[in-house]
């Protein structure tokens, strides 16, 4: 009886059904292919997405000033330290303003707020706002708005500072 | 015969009429519009107590969506420098165009009211029960295809409502562990809401849903009459008969189905030419509005998140409500409450008592987390104080309620199921309510706003 089962027939009926399992997993992995986020068509400025803010001097300590075109905010801290922050808050990506009445940003959607540092004064924030990469040359301030770094926490080395001349 | 008679026998074959009477004249009708309709069903289903008719309404609803829907779609057009603009034009322009957006707009509002009074009908009237068992879970995803297709509807205008609500909405799976991030970039086609997004939500709201729809409404009313017809209702202590009267569907349910919709189509009509449809300015990515809210009907997700580390209120909890919900129909019930409302006189106390318990609780923990706890909190949330110890609390007032049902007041399976299904959907609309009329500019608590 053991023996009966294996026949030519039975043989191929599993190879009709690999195959079409096949076949449905190649139209699955099409598929999902298909719908992949594609990467944003190249456009004049994502080639470069360093952006200069301008130099030092114009920047008081203690103040921060939006950049709709990067869509961040360069921070002055009182030290004299350079942050450059995502304006996405970090709990549901609304875009955070900054309330100088207040020295805060404070987001409308959840009333997350984080002070100057981009650290979290109050939740729900689950994160300090997001960093780009601050870089000082001859006392001009560039931003690199490519590529988003994630911190949980301010931390000092996250500061740049210009050289003391 | 001549082509007219012709042509009407090719239309209508069978007999025609003849002096003998027209008596196949009403079958022909019959088979022709019952599809989805008995011929015959029980008479006391015909009873307004037990449906309210709000599956009905739900139909018309559907239909009035699916007509003024194709209407829109030739006035609309799916880009971010094109949707709303066609939307101006659309309401200022075409004639009728703002009264056709209104319709669609406040039918859509509509069904999602009307859906979730039929689920909370059907749940009252343990009318889940077998053999009708699996229509609640067709039901159930019914309700999940209404809702992803008012989401997805919401941001085709494109205006700083639509745009703010799907960043926030779509924001919220970034808190899914290991696929949020993916899924979420999957949905809007990128980082942020943008062209591809649109391109995405228009051809789901256009064609997968409603391809959906129109596959699961089907199923659901031939599961009614698989069941043969709807739930029968009776009194607590009344046993169920074995020979039910049944009624002829033409004309005791044909002409309440017909007078139903009349009055449905004429409410919405109504209300869409004296209220419109929502239009705020132009989408604009640097600025949210304060407040952002996402839409009304997850008001009470977004309240939820006011008081809860995000993986919990976007992941544990809708996990866990919704595999409960699914499970309601599998659970093992003592007693036959098919048809009963609230299963028994005790159960119609105890579910009064839940939902008492429920508002309070739930404004008491609102209050107290404003006022107290997030007051006297600083840093960013938490896993374990803005998650796991509020969770546990709730969990721990649902176990305790239980508990007391159970053994405090000796109710049955069914009643005490009944009982926490009460507390958590009354906890849900109170939240709702407070995240719609109570939260104001920076989502502060205050006075309606």
């Amino acid at each position: 009886m053991e023996k009966e089962k294996h026949t030519r027939r039975s043989f191929l009926n599993k190879l009709w059904l690999v195959l079409g399992g096949l076949a449905f997993a190649e139209i699955i992995a099409v598929t999902f292919t298909y719908f992949k986020p594609r990467k944003p068509e190249i456009s004049p400025e994502a080639g470069n997405s360093v952006i200069v803010a301008g130099p030092v001097e114009n920047f008081e300590p203690g103040t921060v000033s939006a950049f709709v075109r990067g869509k961040f905010y360069l921070a002055r801290l009182e030290d004299g330290g350079f942050l450059a922050m995502s304006r996405r808050c970090t709990h549901l990506s609304c875009t955070v303003p900054w309330v100088s009445s207040e020295n805060k940003f404070i987001c409308p959607c959840h009333s997350s707020e984080f002070d100057i540092r981009g650290e979290v004064a109050n939740p729900p924030a689950p994160r300090a706002l997001d960093l780009y990469h601050v870089e000082i040359q001859n006392n001009v301030l560039k931003v690199d708005t490519g590529k988003l770094k994630k911190r949980s926490v301010f931390a000092a080395d996250q500061v740049t500072y210009p050289k003391k001349t | 015969m001549s082509i007219f008679q012709r042509i009407h026998l090719s239309v209508f074959p069978g007999k025609r009429n003849t002096k003998h009477g027209n008596s196949e004249r009403p079958k022909i009708f019959r088979s022709f519009l019952l599809h989805f309709r008995p011929s015959a069903i029980p008479e006391k289903t015909l009873r307004l107590s037990l449906t309210w008719g709000l599956g009905s309404i739900a139909a018309v609803l559907v239909f009035l969506l699916f007509s003024t829907g194709l209407m829109l779609k030739f006035a609309y057009e799916a880009s971010p420098d094109g949707a709303y603009n066609s939307i101006v034009y659309l309401i200022n322009q075409i004639p009728f165009g703002r009264l056709l957006r209104n319709i669609h707009r406040w039918s859509a509002n509509g069904l999602i009211f009307v859906v979730f009074l039929h689920f909370l009908r059907v749940f009252y009237t343990s009318a889940f029960t077998a053999p009708r068992q699996f229509n609640w879970v067709i039901g159930l995803c019914l309700f999940c295809a209404v809702i992803f297709s008012n989401f997805t509807g919401y941001l085709l205008p494109w205006d700083q409502l639509a745009y703010w609500a799907i960043t926030i909405s779509t924001s919220m799976l970034d808190y899914i562990p290991a696929v949020g991030t993916g899924l979420k970039e999957w949905i809007l086609g990128g980082t942020e809401p943008g062209p591809r997004t649109l391109m995405n939500f228009y051809a789901i709201h256009t064609a997968i849903l409603p391809a959906l729809l129109l596959f699961f409404i089907p199923f659901h009313f031939w599961r009614i009459r698989k069941a043969k017809g709807l739930v029968i209702p009776r009194s607590p202590g009344e046993e169920p008969e074995t020979e039910e009267k049944m009624a002829d569907a033409m004309p005791h349910l044909i002409t309440r189905d017909v007078a139903l919709a009349l009055i449905v189509i004429a409410t919405i009509l109504i209300i869409a030419m004296f209220f419109n449809a929502p239009l705020a300015d132009q989408a604009n990515p640097g600025l949210s509005p304060n407040p952002t809210k996402a839409p009304w009907y997850f008001m009470g997700i977004q309240e939820m998140l006011m008081h809860f580390h995000p993986v919990f209120a976007l992941l544990v909890i809708p996990v866990l409500i919704v595999v409960g919900l699914l499970l309601i129909p599998y659970f093992n019930y003592e007693a036959n409450t098919a048809g009963i409302w609230f299963c028994s006189v005790k159960g119609r106390k105890l579910s009064l008592i839940s939902a008492v318990v429920a508002v309070v609780l739930t404004v008491a923990a609102v209050l107290l987390d404003e006022f107290f706890i997030s007051a006297n909190m600083d840093g960013p949330a938490n896993l374990i104080n803005n998650g796991l110890l509020p969770f546990g609390l709730a969990l721990a007032i649902c176990i305790g309620f239980f508990l007391l049902m159970k053994k405090g007041f000796a109710a049955t399976n069914n009643e005490t199921i009944q009982a926490i299904f009460t507390l958590l959907i009354t906890a849900f609309v109170v939240l709702t309510i407070i995240g719609i009329w109570f939260r104001g500019p920076g989502m502060q608590l205050m006075w309606a706003t």
